[in-house]
């Protein structure tokens, strides 16, 4: 247990919650609107692509970020496109695009680069990670607060943001009304199919920071497969957390934990299998405990 | 029954279906133009690579028999309601205990493979009812946690085979299996093996049971209408648990069939995922077991076409991923082609009104 002492693995455990955290951001978005995303998965992997090819090819990090934002952008337009316009079930839309961005993805890496499973070929940019002046000085807490990517620190502010966006904005209570009760919010005026696109959009813009984390941070390459279910992970954490951001933040701390316990573990003597199922089923736990005490909360507030 | 079935078949979604793949193909093959320098080689594979050799064909139909029993297990577990994909999980432990089972368990022919797909069966079972369970006593999120533990299933499938099952001297493959295990071929000089003969048994089985019983009624009423359900004191949580545990079954089966059918060795050393496909396949026979088999052949036969198309050509076959995709995407849409939907019931009661009118005159 004196790995728990240790400042790098507090630092690798705020490395590996990134992508989630942004996950579960989009997730968060997504349900306070009345949507369980689940394409949030396809979108991280093809935002991940887009963001490295574009950013190889541009020479530039910045247009590799537009291009990849507008990715998860247009991905999600699709999704809110089918399933609110042509009224298909989200779940099956969403599972379409998974499907999608698994094959596609590995097609297009294939035609540009000739290799099926990685993007070595390509130069692509990479986010720089930060300093933080006074921070860094501070002995055990600067070392695993400062020196990460500037997108971990971009997940961080984005908490407080998506918080104040939700809670403290008109927008955040249209999307807060047509989560709750869209007949409701209709019978106020509420353009619903408006509300949940904008919602859904940004729910979208944040899969595609977490998908970009991944190929230009997390690691600095494309490699096919790369989301391997954080997308679904962020399902998870958003309902531990209520879909509150705040929450959220603390939910995916569980499964950055997790993990890199997972990772720390894996020169001890218990079997490798066994340290790779630790993530999922920490989360599987925590999960259906968060999910035993809401339902127990629920039966309360009834018998009232 | 097929004919019955034909006949209650409506032509609208029919046609839907039909332009739905149409889309799909018209997109593959413009992806195809831009991506290839020979597309037109290319498409042509694609599309009717299968149907070049007898060998090819053969090929369709063994692919098609994983993906008919996934579709059914998605099929029953879908119809009470519940969003599950812990098919996946049950369809790769099957394998793992087929191989096992297989390996380390000396029985003689017959008997070998019968335990071999019961114990499989009843695994799958139990693994498909975890979520159900779980939602059934915390209101957990099945689709989240059937994603979660069939990761959790994989790892540890993949830590049996490696501690008791890895022949060390080959790459990443299991110790021969038996002779005894293996399920033998059904047509000589083909890799169709008897499981052909189970699949066409459990989709009978399936059938009946989900059309033709009290158990198939009350799993379709708790998926189309929980409350009048509870109403009419049909045990919901019971009832969604026993279609969770049909559907494991037929995974479990499914997983175990297709590893003694097809394979010598365990080799699968990443987590299968038929269960995309499954709901595809479903989604096509519009949620009915009888027309499984039909939109199963069809995307087995997209499936080699792919396959023959990205060993001849620089196409990749995640080709096969867009056009389920759109497939997906216009067939689940209820809005698409709806003027027509329109059209033919203004038609109908049009009709309806004039005779109507007709006896009153």
């Amino acid at each position: 247990m004196d790995i728990l002492f240790k400042s790098e693995f507090w630092f690798a455990v705020i490395r590996s919650t990134t992508p989630v955290l942004f996950a579960t951001l989009a997730a968060n978005l997504a349900s306070k609107s009345g949507i369980i995303n689940i394409a949030i998965e396809g979108t991280m992997l093809i935002a991940a692509l887009v963001g490295v090819v574009t950013s190889a090819f541009t020479n530039s990090l910045l247009l590799g970020l537009f291009f990849g934002l507008l990715s998860g952008v247009l991905v999600t337009l699709a999704l809110s496109y089918f399933s609110l316009k042509l009224k298909s079930n989200i779940l099956i839309t969403g599972i379409a695009i998974n499907l999608a961005a698994s094959g596609g993805t590995v097609l297009a890496l294939y035609t540009i680069t000739g290799d099926k499973s990685v993007s070595t070929v390509l130069k692509s940019a990479v986010f720089p990670t930060v300093n933080i002046p006074i921070l860094r000085s501070i002995p055990f807490v600067g070392n695993i607060l400062s020196g990460h990517n500037l997108l971990t620190y971009v997940a961080l502010i984005s908490v407080g943001v998506i918080y104040l966006l939700l809670y403290k904005t008109p927008l955040g209570t249209r999307i807060r009304a047509v989560g709750e009760s869209e007949a409701a919010a209709e019978s106020v005026g509420i353009n619903i199919n408006k509300t949940k696109t904008i919602a859904i959009v940004l729910s979208g813009m944040f899969s595609a920071l977490g998908g970009m984390f991944l190929s230009m941070g997390y690691l600095s390459m494309f490699t096919a497969g790369m989301t391997s279910g954080r997308g679904f992970v962020a399902l998870a954490t958003d309902a531990m957390s209520g879909s509150n951001p705040i929450g959220g933040l603390f939910s995916s701390l569980i499964y950055g934990f997790s993990d890199s316990l997972a990772n720390y573990l894996q020169n001890t003597s218990i079997p490798l299998q066994f340290i790779q199922t630790f993530p999922y089923i920490f989360i599987v736990v925590a999960f259906t405990v968060f999910s035993y005490i809401k339902k127990l909360k629920n039966k309360a507030e009834d018998s009232i | 029954m097929l004919r019955s079935a034909w006949k209650k078949l409506d032509y609208y979604s029919l046609i839907r279906v039909t332009v739905a793949v149409l889309c799909s193909f018209a997109l593959a093959s413009c992806i195809i133009f831009i991506f290839s320098d020979t597309p037109v080689a290319a498409i042509s594979k694609l599309f009717f690579g299968p149907l070049t050799s007898q060998r090819n064909f053969f090929i369709v139909i063994q692919t098609m028999i994983p993906l008919i029993f996934t579709a059914l297990a998605i099929n029953v577990i879908f119809k009470s309601g519940l969003f599950s994909m812990a098919a996946d999980g049950a369809f790769y432990t099957g394998a793992v205990i087929a191989a096992f089972i297989g390996i380390k368990i000396q029985l003689p022919n017959i008997i070998h493979q019968f335990v071999i797909i019961l114990v499989a069966a009843l695994v799958g079972g139990i693994i498909t009812s975890i979520p159900a369970i779980i939602r059934e006593k915390t209101g957990a999120n099945e689709f989240v946690t059937s994603m979660m533990l069939n990761s959790v299933f994989f790892f540890m499938g993949i830590y049996v085979v490696n501690t008791y099952l890895l022949d060390k001297a080959a790459g990443y493959a299991s110790v021969r299996f038996n002779e005894t295990a293996s399920l033998g071929n059904l047509v000589k000089g083909t890799q169709i093996h008897y499981g052909f003969l189970i699949m066409i048994a459990v989709l009978i089985v399936v059938y009946i049971l989900i059309e033709k019983t009290k158990t198939g009624y009350e799993i379709k009423l708790v998926g189309s209408n929980k409350n009048f359900a509870i109403y009419s004191g049909i045990n919901v949580g019971r009832t969604i648990i026993v279609s969770q545990l049909i559907g494991g079954i037929v995974a479990g089966i499914g997983g175990s069939v297709e590893m003694i059918g097809m394979y010598k060795r365990f080799t699968w050393n990443t987590p299968v995922t038929y269960v995309w496909d499954g709901i595809l396949i479903n989604l096509l026979s519009s949620s009915k077991p009888i027309f499984i088999p039909l939109a199963a052949l069809f995307i087995s036969y997209i499936r080699v076409g792919a396959d023959i198309m990205s060993r001849a050509t620089h196409v990749d076959n995640g080709i096969v991923a867009i056009i389920q995709a759109v497939i997906i995407f216009l067939v689940s849409a209820e809005r698409f082609m709806y003027r027509l939907k329109k059209k033919k019931e203004e038609k109908q009661a049009l009709l309806t009104q004039q005779s109507i009118e007709g006896v009153a005159n």
